[in-house]
């Protein structure tokens, strides 16, 4: 560990079971699931009145651990270290910060991994298909059981936008601040088209046996190659010609063979085989298409329908290079809103990064949030002037 | 420039009632709409290009969309706010017509401030330099300056009058003397700056 400094410093997840037979929670598919546990982790303090509360929402590949280290020998930060912490835009000494892996995760949450008590097995495949709406209602129980009645804020990027969209449209008198960046109300059909490709990858691996790999060889190669996929997709053209033009990899000469020969292939092969141990190919399955299936038009036939009764103050933020989720989609957003009346604003930053870029920030998405945090805490009395 | 751009402020401020809506296109750092807030207890919006704008917008706490006014405002409904305000956009813009129309079909009454092309010292500049005039509010050089269409005062009232807009209040502005409002003849020749109400008929 570098630093303690703007950090959040050491953390441990903790965990929330609920949701136990027969109050199972009910799935948007009608099924139902319990009991239920999440991993969560929480930063900062909350305040007497219980009115500092921000939720973190992660994205695709993410988990409880948006910030801090695990052990004073723990190298790798929480994957939003960079804007959670002392002095961040979430001010750990101004807000109290909660993130929780989301249903079907597979990082301490209840998910195909986990066992399913009535069968002492893992779930795999019998682990019923959750939505965008169902993490969001897990998440409900979290807060209750933490005496949260109202968030201050929610917020997170790509999947963890779509949450935040359903937190403000599903329980709009529980959230006073939705940010969702880099997402859209409805997945492209784009997108479902590249989370298609990652899950044939994965289901056409010879160990992915119908989801029952646990406990022998996992469908390694499959989800690999999802990842590598899925990480194309992150990236913009601009961002790779910078980090790895046509260099090659340690070698002076191309190898004529089909080796690895280019920096960003061997940079696809790292991601992939490191994405392999630490993610289950079940949870890739479920998760991706939870995304697929969002659309928060569905059900009221059009999004300013479904934005009528939010109460929430949005700030949204997209990222020029963005091909997997770009502006024009956030802005559908914005004009539903606006249409509505709603208190929007909207900020479209020039980043080379791609996808990416919510994750990488530089500080300008930083800078946004800090300042739009305060003038909402400051309006709503949570901080003093 | 600085202080001109603040009498233009006040001018609008003052012509604005307390707790109107108000809508700013292109409202830059949005230091108008911040003094609208604080001194009239306005509910105000801003749309503004740049994201430096937009950032400097959100860091004073006031409601900003990124967004190009020339792609018009179609998904604001007629008449939803009471004024919206075009200060010093008006000659940037690549569509002046579209944007004044939509701003009057959007508010119940338009602002609009504008630097006046036929201010004497713009025409004695292009008389006897014979140059593309350059003053305090029109600081640039011909290959690069941002502002595509400006026009005279005697240019916009022309339009109103073609247009069915009526122009219920004109405001001349003349930066001599560490700036004031003129109250006299000749605003074509003698206001730097002019800032209107209007509405269009019917």
């Amino acid at each position: 560990m570098k630093t303690m400094a703007g950090s959040v410093g050491i953390v441990e997840k903790k965990f929330f079971t609920f949701a136990e037979p027969p109050n199972e929670l009910v799935l948007e598919s009608g099924e139902k699931l319990g009991p239920i546990t999440l991993a969560y982790e929480t930063y900062g303090e909350l305040n007497e009145d219980r009115s500092n509360a921000i939720l973190i929402l992660h994205a695709l590949s993410g988990d409880s651990h948006a910030a801090g280290f695990y052990s004073k020998n723990d190298k790798k930060p929480g994957w939003w270290d960079n804007v959670i912490g002392p002095g961040k835009a979430f001010d750990t000494d101004k807000y109290f910060i909660i993130c929780s892996n989301v249903i079907g995760g597979c990082q301490g949450s209840t998910g195909p991994s986990s066992i399913n008590p009535k069968t002492g097995k893992p779930y795999a495949l019998s682990f019923p298909v959750i939505t965008i709406g169902d993490m969001v209602n897990a998440q409900t129980h979290l807060i209750d059981y933490l005496g949260i009645e109202k968030l201050f804020a929610v917020a997170g990027g790509s999947m963890g936008g779509m949450q935040a969209l359903q937190w403000a449209v599903a329980y709009p008198d529980r959230v006073h601040v939705s940010i969702p960046i880099a997402t859209t109300a409805k997945l492209s059909p784009q997108g479902i088209a590249f989370n298609e490709v990652g899950r044939v990858a994965i289901m056409m691996d010879p160990n992915f046996n119908g989801g029952n790999y646990y406990g022998g060889e996992i469908p390694r190669r499959g989800l690999a190659l999802a990842r590598m996929i899925g990480h194309i997709t992150y990236l913009s053209d601009e961002s790779m010609h910078e980090k790895f033009g046509r260099a090659l990899r340690g070698k002076e000469r191309p190898s004529f063979r089909f080796d690895v020969d280019f920096e960003v292939e061997s940079y696809l092969h790292y991601k992939g085989d490191t994405f392999v141990e630490r993610f289950d190919a079940n949870s890739y399955l479920y998760i991706t298409k939870a995304i697929d299936y969002f659309d928060l038009s569905y059900g009221t036939g059009s999004l300013v329908e479904t934005f009528r009764d939010v109460k929430s103050s949005f700030l949204i933020i997209s990222f020029k290079s963005d091909w997997l989720y770009p502006p024009y989609q956030a802005k559908e957003i914005v004009k539903a809103l606006m249409v509505n009346g709603k208190d929007v604003t909207y900020c479209e930053i020039d980043s080379k990064y791609g996808h990416d870029a919510f994750l990488l920030d530089e500080g300008e998405m930083s800078v946004v949030i800090k300042n739009f945090l305060e003038h909402h805490a400051r309006r709503l009395g949570i901080l003093k002037d | 420039m600085e202080r001109t751009v603040r009498i233009d402020h006040n001018v609008i401020v003052r012509l604005i009632p307390e707790g109107s809506s108000v809508l700013d296109l292109g409202c830059g750092d949005g230091s108008l709409l911040k003094k609208l807030k604080d001194e009239k207890g306005i509910q105000g919006k801003g749309i503004e290009i740049s994201e430096i704008g937009v950032k400097q917008c959100i860091s004073k706490g006031l409601t900003v969309l990124q967004g190009d006014i020339d792609e018009g405002l179609r998904d604001y409904p007629d008449k939803s706010f009471d004024y919206v305000v075009l200060n010093q956009t008006l000659q940037v813009v690549k569509k002046p017509d579209l944007v004044l129309s939509e701003m009057l079909r959007v508010g119940k009454r338009g602002i609009v401030g504008f630097p006046n092309f036929a201010y004497w010292k713009i025409r004695l500049y292009l008389l006897f330099e014979g140059r593309m005039p350059k003053t305090r509010f029109l600081p640039y050089e011909w290959y690069n300056t941002p502002n595509i269409h400006l026009c005279s005062v005697k240019d916009f009232e022309i339009y109103c009058a073609e247009h069915g807009i009526s122009i219920e209040r004109r405001i001349y502005i003349s930066t001599e003397r560490g700036g004031r409002i003129l109250r006299g003849v000749m605003p074509n020749l003698f206001a730097e700056n002019a800032i209107y109400v209007i509405r269009k008929n019917g």
